[in-house]
């Protein structure tokens, strides 16, 4: 009935969502600051963090030196003694200088001291393919972090959950990561202005389907929603599912859709041996093989390091073609 | 008067037989200025190791007592648990501090247990020194429900949050970036609480030691790293580890100032510590405090893998500077304590700690249930 116009969507890259997630978190705990190389002054090198300096002051946004084993001890001694430290690791790889800090301390100390510590820190990292950054800034090593009991870690498809799970994890008192993923950040859909949670460990259904599930799991959701397209064409109606969170992982989600489908394909960006493709196939067969109709299939990237030529990213990246072929694959088509 | 133990302390290799004699005061044990140096080349000017007031005469009877109560009890507890794993009697690899006890016991004299600190795989002296009872440590070493961390970190990560102990680490170096973190939080929240990094001469050589250093430095964090350099990275020599003699020669490299004192001499280490954990405490940023000292056991244990790695002459040298020894003879001489009274502490001590094994021995192992709780921070649980 009303005339008056409606507002605008508010629309923002998955950039600036990553922005006012943090922006959010910053707003409303006085014991979070931000922590980690370039993101003060020059507002981290994908831009995330600009303008947060200006507006929380040099208290709570630090920029260190790059000193990863520094930033992250940061993190697990701040966050064990009251803050709520939020470190950013400015690529995933980096995680190599760190791991110690990340694997055998913060994921751990809780667990060695009986429960008696927490430690409310989230790690926000760079993870993914598809810019020539080559072999050491481009990987995604989220199944090192899902191998740690103590550790979360989620994966943002898009803007709106980037801002949401930010917030979600930077309110959680476990360790968190999230893993964003640098090839997506210029896509832009509605973010709402004002605070809201993502849950972590819940996945969500992005397409409803029949004839098959894809459990995708960051950027790789978007290139399953394009091959579920692709696949109309020939008759198939597939299901996607965004998994978000690698641990805890949703396998509850999982198996009630195989139990419509009655088959599967992981689709992830790191490398298939040892990914969490293997652990989610092994979770399926565990509480879905009579529901299965075929083998639960995989598509990710192939055994070698990121190649740095554009003409070999490509082959290396997993797409929607290479998703719609193995989708065929799996259906005997 | 400084100069002169400046340069003998830099002279100083760890491992030798020489090594921190200069530093082992004879005298009153009030008067004796810590053995200091003061890093040469920092990029700021060099600061200056807060000198002490006037007014303080060093410290009181009381404090000289606390000070030998917490090196006897970390003595005893040590030489129980050793005995307790070469009998089979607890599980897995204990790590003791055995000759070193002055370091923690100086150092934590100055702390309150608003005061964080981080230690080593070598950590029951911290948390000993740091207030940590009998009963509870000797239950975390037997596995059982009742020890500080429920039985589930054992002798390596032993802890108490509400000691301000961080925990002792199983990795090499795995303390001072968590201690600077500590810092960090301190400085953040406007308290005036420092933290204590303790890590020895094998962990001087981890990046994560450099890296929480200097991050240390650059923010002017309170927070304290002591370096125990007991001449041995595990079982090789500092001359084989490190071309430096001095860890505190590093400090320099940090930009805070180095001080040298003698680990075996608990006044010598409450004086350096004093002064840094001051600095600290007034906003002066952090200081490198290496101890020289020495371990008499090995490693592991007490005899160990019987590795030939160092002679017992060598072991021998070094208990003729044993901190407690010869600081109960200084409390004797300064008719603080009587040789009856020490006895009888003593006794005590063991009478407790025989208590403690049998409170810890007739303790629950943690029930199944227990394996996977803690694992995560679950809400309302």
């Amino acid at each position: 009935m009303s005339e008056a116009k409606k507002p605008e969507p508010r629309v923002l890259p998955y950039v600036l969502a990553i922005n006012e997630g943090i922006r959010t978190v910053l707003s409303e705990q006085d014991d979070a600051f931000l922590a980690g190389e370039d993101v003060a002054e020059a507002g981290s090198v994908y831009g995330y963090c600009g303008g947060l300096l200006d507006q929380f002051g040099p208290r709570r946004v630090i920029d260190t030196p790059i000193s990863e084993k520094g930033i992250m001890g940061l993190g697990v001694g701040a966050s064990a003694t009251g803050c709520r430290p939020i470190i950013d690791l400015m690529f995933m790889d980096f995680i190599g200088e760190c791991m110690d800090e990340v694997a055998n301390q913060m994921a751990k100390m809780r667990y060695m001291f009986g429960g008696k510590a927490t430690l409310p820190v989230t790690v926000l990292t760079m993870g993914g393919a598809g810019g020539s950054m080559a072999a050491q800034h481009s990987q995604s090593l989220e199944a090192w972090l899902a191998h740690l009991p103590g550790m979360k870690v989620v994966m943002p498809s898009d803007a709106y959950d980037a801002k949401g799970m930010i917030i979600s994890a930077c309110r959680d008192d476990n360790p968190v990561f999230v893993v964003l993923n640098k090839s997506s950040l210029a896509m832009s859909m509605e973010v709402p202005e004002e605070s809201y949670e993502v849950p972590l460990g819940e996945a969500i259904v992005r397409k409803q389907g029949t004839d098959l599930t894809i459990v995708a799991f960051g950027r790789m959701v978007h290139e399953a929603l394009d091959a579920a397209e692709q696949l109309k064409d020939v008759g198939l109606n597939v299901e996607v599912i965004d998994a978000r969170s690698v641990q805890p992982f949703d396998t509850a989600t999982v198996v009630t859709s195989i139990k419509k489908t009655h088959r599967a394909l992981i689709v992830h960006e790191a490398v298939k041996f040892g990914g969490i493709g293997g652990e989610i196939t092994a979770q399926i067969q565990e509480q879905a093989f009579d529901y299965l109709d075929a083998p639960v299939m995989r598509v990710a990237a192939p055994f070698s390091p990121v190649p740095f030529s554009p003409a070999l990213e490509s082959l290396y990246i997993p797409n929607a073609a290479s998703i719609v072929a193995k989708v065929k694959e799996t259906l005997e088509l | 008067m400084a100069q002169a133990k400046k340069k003998a302390a830099a002279k100083k290799p760890a491992a030798k037989k020489t090594a921190a004699k200069k530093a082992a005061p004879k005298k009153s044990a009030a008067k004796k200025p810590a053995a200091k140096k003061v890093a040469a080349k920092t990029r700021k000017a060099p600061r200056t190791v807060a000198k002490k007031g006037a007014s303080n005469q060093g410290p009181s009877n009381k404090t000289l007592k606390e000070m030998h109560l917490k090196m006897l009890r970390i003595r005893r507890f040590e030489e129980r648990s050793g005995k307790l794993m070469e009998d089979g009697k607890v599980p897995g690899a204990l790590h003791l501090y055995v000759g070193q006890e002055a370091v923690a016991s100086g150092v934590m004299q100055h702390l309150t247990s608003e005061d964080w600190i981080t230690s080593t795989h070598r950590g029951h002296g911290h948390l000993l020194a740091k207030g940590g009872e009998f009963k509870p440590m000797f239950a975390e070493l037997f596995g059982r429900s009742t020890g500080y961390c429920k039985g589930k970190g054992g002798s390596m990560h032993i802890s108490n949050m509400d000691l301000g102990m961080l925990g002792a680490n199983g990795i090499v170096g795995g303390g001072p970036p968590i201690a600077m973190g500590a810092a960090f939080s301190n400085q953040f929240q406007g308290n005036k609480n420092v933290s204590v990094a303790f890590f020895g001469d094998g962990a001087s050589n981890e990046g994560s030691v450099h890296e929480a250093a200097n991050m240390a430095a650059l923010y002017k964090l309170p927070c304290i790293f002591v370096c125990e350099n007991n001449g041995y990275g595990e079982y090789t020599r500092q001359s084989k580890h490190q071309a430096i003699v001095d860890v505190a020669d590093r400090a320099s490299g940090y930009g805070m100032p180095g001080v040298i004192c003698d680990g075996m001499d608990v006044m010598s280490v409450y004086e350096a510590a004093g002064e840094a954990i001051e600095l600290a405490r007034s906003g002066g940023g952090p200081t490198l405090l290496e101890c020289k000292t020495y371990r008499y056991y090995d490693h592991v244990g007490i005899r160990g893998m019987g590795l030939n790695y160092r002679t017992d002459e060598e072991v021998e040298e070094w208990k003729k500077k044993d901190a407690i020894n010869n600081f109960e003879k200084r409390l004797i001489q300064l008719g603080v304590m009587s040789r009856k009274q020490l006895d009888a502490l003593d006794a005590k001590i063991c009478e407790d700690i025989e208590e403690a094994i049998q409170y810890a021995s007739d303790s629950p192992f943690p029930t199944p249930d227990q394996l996977l709780e803690d694992v995560y921070y679950v809400k309302g649980a």
